[in-house]
């Protein structure tokens, strides 16, 4: 097991640089380069020229990617053109609201999905089934973005039961320790915080686990339906084990594993659609920090906090690897 | 979701098949050949297909069924802000924000989104199956690098790629398209050289290679065109999220900043400022966008049961 995580681990190394090669390219190929896109577009050519030499971009590009590198490992991207603060600094602020936010989306896909979709496959071709096959079709159909616009507009805006923007409630005083706002208001025991901070999380939280929810639901069903016809589920059933024994330790516990895998790719899915759904809620992540950047044409924090996030993604997906070599031992073999 | 009826002839098919008798009707029949006949009795393939192919319709002939110019501007008078005129005679879906007519804009959209839509898969495909080909045809240390850069595309979420290649190049639609082909890419060249490596052990492969088939013939006259089908049923899926995914790049003001083309995405997107007067703004569009993905999922999904041999009776 430890030989696996660690190969995997080294894996990560090509990957990651050749991230880093991406991006550092990218910054370079963009109209202008890299002084144009720090200064902006009025910038003058002796403006261009002396923060070439101020910053290295007159140096062999070679150099000048062992640098970009080097600040990257430390995690130095350099200053956001608008706010002028350093772009890790903006993330770290800003990427615990986006956890939250995933994480509750995730759980919310995870823990209404694997059920439903259980539940179809159980009462295969009757009318939950049908109808899940079809929500799930539509969840995969529907823009997030609209979807989010639309629920907000409803629950929001129209009926008020939950709030539309933001994080937490602007005139609650929270303290702030690590920045994932509900855990700070239950470790400070600020309850009020806590709970205006979740409830700020459940319309965003529920219109962007609605994709992942709706491909959960259609794996889950699939697995299931084939593990049911395997020949141990038949065996344990001929052996004469209680329905409730077969169906938990034979058929749900190998219908889950490709689910898992999927709940890994998901991550990508999540990010992606972070980004969407933030700005529809003025929701203070990463996603609408993003967002800004584009408009802005912020390139320094578009790269920083691509970067960053693709390593995120690239982890949580080495993390499921590692946690599906866990739970199924034949995955570690190879 | 098949009725009783056929589910009783496809046991019967099966019994027959199991007794030793060929089934009348699919006696030396291709893969290909066989799916095609599956798909046909497939009622959701069917309504798939219909989907697609009206939309296809309506775009090859938007400006033929339009009622009006989809850019002029009517009822002007009329647009206050917090009021935009509803349907009306001559106006069957209202007008917008700066006062052009929704259906006309709707139809004539319709091109535009599936443009995109194919244009991006294609190229997707395309790039897709060259990495992949040299990776399954080749093998060894070309199919190492392939593939480590296949991955190092994987690993930026899809939508910060589309960012990322949009940013770089600039709001035109050919950059959206490029943008939305780039996130395909890794998947197209991931399916195809795992299905080309899967045939490549296959008997046929190795008896041409031992009858001294040149490389070349064995890879694209005999490896390629038995791997395809996952790429097609790909494909198929992709038109879908292509046409999402434009979408939320407009949204995020990273589309196709010419306003004489009208698209679906930019539509939606523009209208959420107004959901709140009328939202029909911005329903319409998100209709058509879901109504086009639907199709083009339920016909890529039943393809890939047509196709697959495990569901072959």
């Amino acid at each position: 097991m430890l030989r696996f995580i660690i190969r995997r681990l080294l894996q990560l190394i090509p990957i990651l640089l050749g991230l880093s090669v991406l991006l550092f390219a990218w910054l370079r190929a963009l109209p202008g380069g890299p002084a144009q896109a720090a200064l902006g577009e009025r910038a003058t050519a002796e403006d261009i020229a002396r923060y070439n030499e101020l910053f290295g971009l007159d140096q062999p590009l070679y150099v000048q990617y062992l640098r970009f590198l080097g600040r990257a490992v430390q995690l130095d991207f350099g200053t956001s053109n608008r706010t002028g603060r350093a772009v890790t600094t903006e993330f770290l602020e800003r990427f615990p609201g986006t956890i939250e936010l995933t994480l509750f989306a995730m759980v919310f896909a995870i823990g209404v999905g694997i059920p439903l979709g259980y539940l179809a496959a159980r009462r295969y071709g009757g009318f939950l089934d049908s109808s899940s096959v079809i929500g799930s079709l539509l969840g995969v159909s529907i823009p997030v973005f609209f979807l989010a616009y639309l629920m907000r507009l409803v629950f929001a805006v129209e009926l008020g039961w939950l709030p539309g923007s933001g994080r937490q409630e602007v005139r609650i005083d929270a303290t702030r320790i690590t920045n994932f706002y509900v855990l700070d208001g239950l470790m400070t025991r600020e309850w009020d915080a806590a709970w205006s901070a979740f409830v700020h999380l459940i319309l965003p939280g529920i219109a962007l686990g609605t994709i992942p929810l709706a491909i959960i639901v259609r794996i889950t069903r699939a697995s299931v339906l084939d593990v049911v016809n395997e020949d141990y589920v038949r065996t344990a059933n001929a052996k004469g084990l209680a329905t409730a024994t077969v169906r938990r330790r034979h058929i749900i516990r190998n219908a889950l594993l490709p689910v898992s895998t999927t709940i890994g790719l998901q991550t990508g899915l999540l990010l992606s659609g972070a980004v969407l759904t933030e700005t529809v809620f003025a929701f203070g992540g990463v996603g609408s920090a993003l967002r800004d950047a584009i408009t802005n044409r912020d390139f320094p924090v578009l790269q920083g906090f691509i970067l960053m996030l693709a390593v995120v993604y690239v982890v949580v997906n080495l993390l499921v690897d590692i946690s599906y070599g866990l739970l199924d031992p034949r995955v570690r073999v190879r | 979701m098949t009725s009783l009826g056929e589910r009783k002839r496809d046991r019967i098919d099966m019994l027959a098949a199991q007794a030793g008798a060929v089934p009348t009707g699919e006696v030396g029949l291709s893969l290909t050949r066989s799916a095609f006949r599956r798909l046909r009795r497939d009622p959701v393939a069917i309504i798939g297909a219909v989907i697609v192919v009206v939309f296809l319709v309506v775009a090859a002939f938007a400006p033929l069924l339009a009622p009006k110019d989809p850019i002029a501007q009517y009822l002007l008078s009329e647009i206050r802000p917090g009021s935009i005129p509803g349907a009306r005679e001559g106006f069957p879906l209202g007008v917008d924000n700066l006062g052009r007519d929704l259906l006309s804009r709707l139809i004539h959209g319709s091109r535009q989104s599936l443009l995109i839509g194919v244009v991006s898969t294609v190229l997707g495909v395309a790039a897709g199956m060259t990495l992949g080909i040299l990776a399954g045809a080749f093998g060894g240390w070309v199919d190492t690098v392939v593939m480590r850069f296949v991955d190092i595309l994987l690993s930026i979420p899809s939508l910060l790629m589309a960012i990322t290649v949009s940013v770089l190049l600039g709001q035109n639609q050919w950059a959206l398209m490029i943008a939305i082909a780039v996130t395909q890419v890794p998947i197209f060249a991931r399916l195809l050289r795992g299905s080309m490596l899967a045939q490549r052990g296959s008997d046929y492969a190795v008896a041409a290679r031992a009858l001294g088939v040149r490389p070349a013939r064995i890879v694209f006259g005999h490896v390629l065109p038995n791997s395809v089908s996952p790429v097609i049923v790909q494909a198929t899926l992709s038109l879908a999220t292509a046409i999402i995914e434009a979408a939320a790049l407009s949204f995020l003001g990273l589309g196709d900043p010419d306003i004489a083309r009208p698209e679906w995405g930019a539509m939606l997107a523009s209208a959420q400022a107004y959901l709140s007067i009328r939202p029909w703004l911005a329903v319409w569009p998100a209709v058509c966008i879901i109504v086009v993905a639907l199709g083009f999922t339920l016909l890529g999904e039943r393809l890939r049961e047509a196709l697959d041999p495990k569901f072959r009776r």
